[in-house]
């Protein structure tokens, strides 16, 4: 088992040290240049010397103006320190402000929907897999759900729900009138502006699963070990049982590789409802060049989906007694 | 007399019509009989011992019926069977190597299974230990996954897992037919030593190999596309077969002595009829060399001399 996790924790710290170096270039590989873009849309001066020196200092300000290579160092170090740099787009907040601003409201958004979605996804395809009448019904409407294109799902709900029945708002994560604070008022105006996105994601991802779950349970139904319990005469529930136990297996895995993206937000969804989180950030840090948001962005998905993943190889080992085999050996 | 089957037919639904896979089947197992079933693949030994113990979609019960020491067995009925099967008729699969439920340690399987059949586990604990000694499996395997066992062992595990409740006829399908030639003889010596035992009083064995037979089992049934073509003490079965099928079959079989590189193996020529639309009359017509115009109709399986069954109208009575 120690060496086991020792394998797997040096997996892990190779992965992110060659994730977070991707990470690093692919900013710079952006066409353009993040401070002329932060002059421009300050509109300074037009006077060319005096946007020069501007130029020249900002640059040397985000230590741009040094060899690729020492950035690269600097950027290991300062990220040792905890330090993300500066935004250049929110200049002069620091990335890790901007960042701690968004992820509540991506946790808020996706865990329940994630969480909810699993689990009434996978009751649901179980169920479905043994009922005749079910199986007819709600399956085709899954099929449909994680078909639809989810932008246009999107548009659809804030269009029926906040423009024709006008009884949901359709941007923002609370009240544009109202100020953060502890209230009943304003807890209540977060949940209004919640529903709607946390509504999309959830019947997404609710087909998504009920299919999943419902052509597992099929498959461990056909399996010999059903079929011999079957002619042994054990009643349907035994068989059933051990079926929905071994088809929640690559459930699991779905699940844990889903909480891991949390941080990441959901682009499309922030978009359409323009919600505050990590993805809606993302779209604005790269079309303002921030190099520095970008990387933190990134970089809190980096770690988010290392951790799931590496929470996923232990949960196997606790779930699926078939890992553990190969686990003293080489091949594990 | 254990098992008694009679007019049996049984068959395959299909998009394309009905596969006849069990055409009026009558047979009898005595106790403490061990029947060799044997035929080629296709020729409907699984589809009978199945529709004995699970008969599921698609297959679909047509006549007859099966009685188990003088009860019928309601195999039309899937959940009336469910009293019969593992108690009173009970299978080692082809498959016994994926029987397993791979995610549970086989001791908490077997409990599972026996709870759900209203048998204490504690109380026929000691039994189960008995047998895995009697199968040479360590009785630390109640404790393990499948996975951690060997395909031999599994397969033994099965056999232990399937005669637990003493079954009156245990069928075991196709048990050698992945095994190496020594395995083969060790697990068809199982068998016998488990009819000893008492762990089951007569068992049916399917195999298309008839030397394993000729060594374990007390008499031979002989199957042809769907249809009982002869059934006989294995000694009669082997030394003076009276079937056309039959002989062709045994002759066959490789022999000692004779060097087959130079003298050719020899085969049936032809092929069995398909089943989804079969041949009237005798299903062997075609291969047969002595088929003649009575063979367009279906021969009866009668008995020509004691314990010795026939289908064919060139022997017995009617020749």
């Amino acid at each position: 088992m120690k060496r086991y996790l020792l394998r797997k924790i040096l997996i892990y710290l190779l992965t992110f040290f060659i994730a977070v170096t991707i990470d690093w270039m692919i900013p710079r590989f952006m066409p353009g240049d993040p401070i002329r873009n932060m002059l421009t849309r300050v509109s300074v001066s037009s006077n060319a010397t005096a946007i020069q020196q501007m130029y020249d200092y900002y640059s040397h300000l985000f230590g741009l103006d040094l060899p690729l290579w020492q950035q690269y160092l600097n950027f290991w170090k300062s990220l040792f320190q905890g330090d993300l740099g500066i935004s250049t787009y929110l200049f002069p907040t620091p990335v890790i402000d901007v960042i701690k601003r968004a992820v509540p409201y991506d946790i808020f958004l996706l865990l329940p929907a994630i969480l909810l979605s699993w689990y009434a996804g996978n009751k649901f395809g179980a169920v479905a897999a043994r009922s005749k009448r079910l199986d007819n019904t709600i399956t085709p409407l899954s099929y449909i759900l994680n078909a639809t294109p989810y932008m246009w799902l999107g548009i659809l709900l804030s269009w029926f729900f906040g423009i024709i029945l006008g009884i949901f708002p359709i941007a923002g994560a609370y009240s544009y009138s109202l100020q953060p604070s502890f209230s009943w008022k304003f807890i209540g105006s977060v949940l209004h502006h919640w529903f709607l996105p946390f509504l999309s994601l959830f019947m997404v991802e609710f087909g998504g699963q009920a299919i999943g779950m419902r052509n597992m349970i099929i498959y461990e139904l056909e399996a010999d070990y059903s079929h011999y319990l079957g002619t042994l005469g054990a009643p349907q529930k035994l068989i059933r049982n051990y079926a929905f136990r071994n088809a929640i297996l690559p459930q699991v895995t779905g699940l844990a590789l889903k909480l891991g993206t949390i941080v990441a937000g959901a682009l499309v969804t922030e978009v359409v409802f323009s919600y505050p989180g990590i993805g809606y950030l993302l779209l604005a840090a790269i079309q303002n060049q921030d190099y520095f948001l970008i990387q933190g962005c990134f970089l809190f998905i980096i770690v988010g989906v290392l951790i799931a993943n590496f929470a996923i190889d232990i949960i196997y080992v606790l779930i699926d007694p078939r890992t553990r085999r190969g686990m003293t050996g080489e091949t594990s | 007399m254990s098992l008694q089957i009679e007019n049996l037919s049984v068959y395959y639904q299909t998009l394309k019509g009905d596969v006849h896979a069990l055409e009026d089947i009558t047979l009898d197992v005595k106790l403490g009989e061990i029947m060799g079933l044997a035929g080629e693949s296709g020729c409907g030994k699984t589809t009978l011992c199945q529709s004995l113990i699970y008969l599921n979609p698609p297959m679909k019960y047509m006549t007859g019926r099966v009685m188990l020491n003088g009860n019928e067995l309601p195999i039309w009925d899937a959940e009336k069977m469910n009293q019969h099967r593992f108690r009173d008729i009970s299978i080692i699969p082809q498959y016994a190597m994926n029987a397993l439920n791979p995610i549970r340690k086989i001791g908490p399987m077997i409990r599972d299974l026996l709870t759900s059949k209203k048998v204490d586990y504690k109380d026929r604990l000691p039994e189960l230990k008995h047998r895995l000694d009697v199968v040479n499996l360590p009785h630390d395997v109640l404790g393990m996954y499948p996975f951690e066992l060997s395909g031999g062992m599994k397969q033994r595990m099965v056999m232990v897992l399937s005669t637990l409740l003493d079954p009156t006829l245990l069928i075991a399908d196709e048990i050698t037919s992945a095994l190496d030639v020594a395995s083969q003889k060790a697990v068809s010596e199982l068998l016998v030593k488990f009819l000893d035992e008492g762990c089951c009083k007569s068992a049916i064995f399917i195999t298309h190999d008839i030397s394993i037979l000729y060594q374990i089992a007390n008499t031979i049934t002989v199957m042809y596309a769907g249809y009982l073509a002869e059934k006989a003490s294995t000694e009669t079965i082997i030394h003076s077969p009276r079937h056309p099928y039959t002989k062709l079959l045994i002759a066959s079989l490789p022999k000692i002595g004779v060097k087959y590189s130079e003298k050719h193996l020899k085969g049936i020529p032809g092929h069995p009829p398909l089943l989804l639309n079969p041949p009237i009359g005798c299903r062997f017509r075609d291969r047969c060399p002595l088929a003649f115009e009575k063979c367009t109709e279906v021969p009866p399986f009668v008995e020509i001399e004691k314990d010795h069954f026939i289908a064919c109208w060139r022997e017995g009575s009617h020749a």
